[in-house]
């Protein structure tokens, strides 16, 4: 017998009288869980009910999700006042918890930003700037990742590390990327799905173990079909 | 340097306005004539001015107080901001002109009267400047906050707060620039001392030199101060 997830969503979601999903259902695995779909078709939405965020949708079903988790935006939301080592901090500092400095310090070092701690984000770079990010993203201790595009505002060799980095770091969590990249979803994700006509869809992934190198022959044909789909070629 | 050239151009257009047609130095003196009211009076315009200086300061002082408590329990609390909304727009509706007379028969000739009208000038844009950048903070920065399921306190210093500082500056900066207004707006209605009443007092007995020399005073402490605001507002990057 299958096990119940613990993470995941299913129901109905609701713009005013503009039904956006009818009994849809998302389900986490541990891994990366890659989302593909076109502008505007709710990837965020989806994400933000996950998220237990304000939507301005309704919403009619159940999420389960643990209390805390970890959140990448496409902005990097860092607070331009604070200094790095504050804002990797924020989130102990608004939950009311002690300030972990050296577990603050250690994750900084981890996503290549040692001694940065007294920078302001003023003087980063957009690429450093989301290595902030994700280190503050990694001070929550939960098993839950939840990410909406957060690279896809960095320039293409910056997005590949950040890829690489962000996969090495969220090692062992339920991770869920919402992307309009195919590469991004393909090279990532132990599942990638698509979300069209207000449900979801389950796209295949490629086997092994991501991050997948783009180079290959596999990765082309993959690549090819996914494109294919979003397209709306059958 | 610019701003000196057309500042100097001015004063000599003035002289020579002066010189040229005749006017009689009661209905308007000329700069030099200024001048030499500024050298002989010297004693009694620093007198005034320190009178007028201290309305100014303390008003500024207390308004920016009362305005920032008010800013803050308005953004801590639906129940205060639903109290003092219609409150905050009265104190912005009542003319300060107007009440000056009473607050005078109230508080008296001295110090209070005048410090109470500087207050009710610059509390309103400092509340009303304050509370809307407190409100400014983005959805997005919010989201953290609730991610971290944030009380109001930690959201407010370390989201809001940060975020409204600019805005606060800029109310500190108008209100410093309001603030002589409200002193001498007190002093014209009833006072035995500063600026304002001096300039009243030269204007009654036609020395018209002195009443512009009470006048580059006050505009003297009104930059004076504004430079002083800003400088300290720069300095805490607001």
């Amino acid at each position: 017998m299958d096990e119940a997830p613990a993470i995941g969503l299913r129901g109905s979601v609701s713009f005013g009288d503009n039904l956006l999903f009818r009994d849809m259902q998302l389900d986490l695995r541990p891994g990366w869980t890659c989302l593909l779909g076109a502008s505007g078709v709710g990837k965020t939405t989806i994400l933000r009910l996950l998220a237990g965020l304000p939507t301005g949708a309704r919403f009619d079903g159940v999420v389960q999700r643990p209390q805390h988790l970890a959140y990448m935006a496409q902005d990097d939301l860092l607070q331009d006042r604070l200094s790095v080592l504050n804002n990797v901090l924020l989130g102990q500092r608004l939950s009311g918890t002690r300030p972990d400095v050296e577990r603050a310090t250690q994750l900084l070092q981890s996503v290549g930003l040692e001694g940065m701690e007294k920078r302001r984000p003023i003087s980063l770079s957009g690429g450093q700037r989301q290595r902030v990010a994700l280190a503050r993203a990694l001070m929550e201790d939960t098993k839950l990742a939840l990410l909406d595009e957060p690279f896809s505002a960095l320039d293409a060799a910056t997005r590949q590390k950040m890829q690489e980095l962000a996969y090495k770091c969220l090692e062992g969590r339920h991770v869920l990327l919402v992307t309009h990249d195919p590469v991004e979803a393909l090279r990532l994700g132990a599942q990638v799905k698509l979300l069209e006509g207000g449900q979801v869809h389950d796209l295949p992934a490629l086997g092994g173990v991501p991050p997948h190198a783009i180079d290959t022959p596999q990765f082309a044909k993959a690549y090819h079909a996914t494109v294919s789909r979003l397209a709306g070629i059958k | 340097m610019r701003g000196l050239f057309v500042g100097v151009l001015l004063l000599a257009f003035w002289q020579g306005l002066v010189s040229l047609t005749g006017v009689p130095p009661f209905i308007l003196p000329g700069p030099l004539a200024v001048l030499h009211a500024l050298g002989d009076n010297t004693a009694l315009l620093g007198l005034h001015a320190a009178y007028t200086s201290a309305e100014i300061i303390l008003g500024l002082v207390l308004g920016a107080m009362f305005g920032i408590i008010c800013a803050v329990g308005m953004c801590m609390s639906d129940f205060v901001t639903r109290s003092l909304r219609p409150l905050l727009s009265l104190s912005q509706a009542i003319p300060v002109f107007a009440l000056a007379p009473l607050l005078t028969l109230w508080l008296g000739y001295g110090l209070a009267s005048k410090i109470f009208v500087v207050v009710l000038i610059v509390f309103f844009p400092i509340a009303s400047g304050f509370y809307d950048g407190l409100q400014a903070t983005p959805e997005g920065t919010l989201d953290l906050a609730r991610l971290a399921h944030a009380r109001r306190w930690p959201t407010f210093v370390w989201l809001r707060l940060p975020y409204a500082l600019p805005s606060l500056g800029a109310a500190l900066r108008i209100a410093a620039v309001y603030a002589p207004i409200g002193a001498v707006t007190g002093e014209w209605v009833g006072s035995s001392h500063g600026l304002g009443y001096l300039m009243l007092l030269a204007n009654g007995r036609m020395k018209t030199d002195l009443m512009f020399a009470a006048v580059c005073i006050l505009t003297l402490l009104t930059i004076a101060l504004r430079s002083v605001v800003g400088w300290g507002l720069r300095k805490l990057e607001m």
